[in-house]
């Protein structure tokens, strides 16, 4: 795990940042065989995620093969993926209000 | 695989050999604290519980102190009641004394109050520390372990590394044909469909989504978001961003063995194998579950670095993040962020890991035992009355 990004599965559309991550950085992980490259927006620091594939608002988010949340707004490839652009769909008391 | 331990009545093998003061409730604890206080060799799990409390909510705080007492890491017991409570001595002590082992009691409304249980206590606690001195390790198989699998203040390496090594771990002793449990039932939500294909019976299975469907529904039911707990603000620092990432990664320390069976919290297993004890995703109090049903070591992954100990079993501290294990070196063990920076693969660490369990079981102190980590709660399950 040399790669400064993880893809945890195929499916996925966020990889984990391996290292801190400066904006506007080429960063480049293994999908399967394949080695892509995304350009990095934002700053990401390690452990934190950033968009492989443009997410549209209300689409899932994709970590390990499954749907980890719901994009809250349009996310562009390379934009930091966090709380602040997507929401869990799972033990939401408050949507029931 | 032989190991050594303590041979207890009922058959079992502790790998400690603890004497533990074990207060009924709330208004015994602090006597049983200056107890044990008096007696070297004692440890006492005081608790906010044990009087005013109902239904399962009092079944399952029962189980627990009967299960705690049982453990096989656990020599003898000095159970210290005020005498009124709703739990009473005579339940705990009798529950205890179905394994076998030695069980007194000290009641401190029948002997004149905090001095004289306190003297008659620590009278009473030196004899069985003193007969539990004598008892000596002997050999038996890693097939009689049972291991409590737990993670705390998880980031974003938990589900990459940490998880997944101790994962392969937990395998590893279901092929030596021991026990393993996974706890920490919120933190399976969003990833119950994934464990529930591993159920031996659609039985198992079902229960698995029953009770991490009541576990959500609670918070639903609050009319709350979880995420005003879960994930933890550490675990969004970490990059931990939903519940349903935090489970997906929650998941990987539970290896791939075939799932046996469900066991409510406090419960002990009917067989060998894998087991999902229903606990709280809050570390302390699912621990306690889990050595409850009688695990006598704790596994226990973390991001963020945690000092967590117990005061019955060894926890042996495990981190995915290299820079936590320097941040925490006073209370982590093993820096499994070597697979994450490279040049060690998942088998190498998990076979370390391994070799440190077994060196713990033959006696080896934790860090968190070396430094008195002796963290105690119990999970409630109603109001109190």
């Amino acid at each position: 795990m040399t790669k400064k990004a993880l893809i945890a599965n195929d499916r996925d559309n966020v990889a984990t940042a391996l290292a801190d991550i400066k904006g506007g950085e080429m960063v480049y992980a293994h999908r399967g065989d394949q080695e892509i490259g995304i350009l990095v927006k934002n700053p990401i620091i390690f452990g934190h995620k950033f968009a492989l594939t443009g997410i549209k608002r209300g689409e899932e988010v994709i970590k390990y093969g499954e749907p980890i949340g719901i994009a809250t707004e349009d996310i562009e490839q390379g934009d930091h993926v966090h709380v602040h652009n997507i929401a869990s769909q799972r033990g939401r008391g408050d949507l029931k209000r | 695989m032989k190991i050594y331990g303590y041979k207890r009545e009922d058959g079992r093998f502790g790998i400690r050999n603890h004497v533990i003061v074990l207060p009924t409730s709330v208004c015994s604890s602090e006597t049983a604290v200056r107890i044990s206080n008096l007696v070297d060799g004692t440890v006492a799990l005081p608790h906010q519980h044990g009087c005013c409390q109902v239904g399962a909510d009092y079944e399952q705080t029962v189980r627990t102190l009967i299960g705690l007492g049982k453990n096989p890491n656990v020599a003898a017991v000095l159970v210290v009641a005020l005498g009124c409570e709703g739990i009473q001595p005579g339940v705990v002590v009798d529950g205890i004394k179905a394994s076998g082992k030695p069980v007194e009691s000290v009641v401190i409304q029948e002997c004149g109050g905090t001095l004289k249980a306190i003297g008659k206590g620590a009278e009473v606690l030196r004899k069985m520390v003193q007969q539990a001195s004598l008892a000596k390790r002997e050999e038996f198989d890693i097939g009689d372990l049972m291991l409590g699998i737990e993670c705390g203040g998880s980031d974003a390496t938990s589900g990459i590394a940490g998880n997944p090594v101790v994962g392969f771990v937990s395998d590893m002793l279901i092929e030596a044909g021991g026990t393993a449990m996974l706890s920490e039932t919120t933190e399976l939500i969003g990833a119950e469909h994934i464990l529930a294909r591993r159920a031996v019976s659609e039985e198992v299975a079902n229960k698995l989504l029953e009770i991490v469907d009541r576990t959500e529904q609670r918070s639903i039911s609050m009319g709350v978001d979880i995420r005003g707990s879960q994930p933890t603000p550490g675990n969004i620092e970490g990059g931990i961003s939903t519940i349903e990432e935090k489970s997906l990664g929650c998941i990987y320390k539970a290896g791939t063995a075939p799932i046996n069976g469900i066991l409510e919290y406090g419960e002990e297993p009917h067989s060998r194998g894998f087991f999902v004890m229903d606990t709280p995703g809050q570390d302390i109090e699912s621990i306690t579950g889990m050595l409850a049903g009688g695990c006598q070591i704790i596994i226990f992954t973390t991001g963020r670095g945690t000092p967590t100990g117990s005061p019955i079993a060894p926890v042996i501290k495990v981190t995915g993040n290299s820079s936590t294990y320097n941040k925490m070196i006073d209370n982590i063990d093993i820096n499994a962020g070597k697979i994450i920076d490279g040049g060690v693969s998942l088998q190498e660490c998990a076979k370390e890991i391994f070799d440190e369990m077994v060196e713990v079981c033959n006696g080896k102190l934790t860090k968190a035992e070396l430094l008195k980590h002796n963290e105690f709660a119990i999970f409630r399950v109603g109001y109190t009355f």
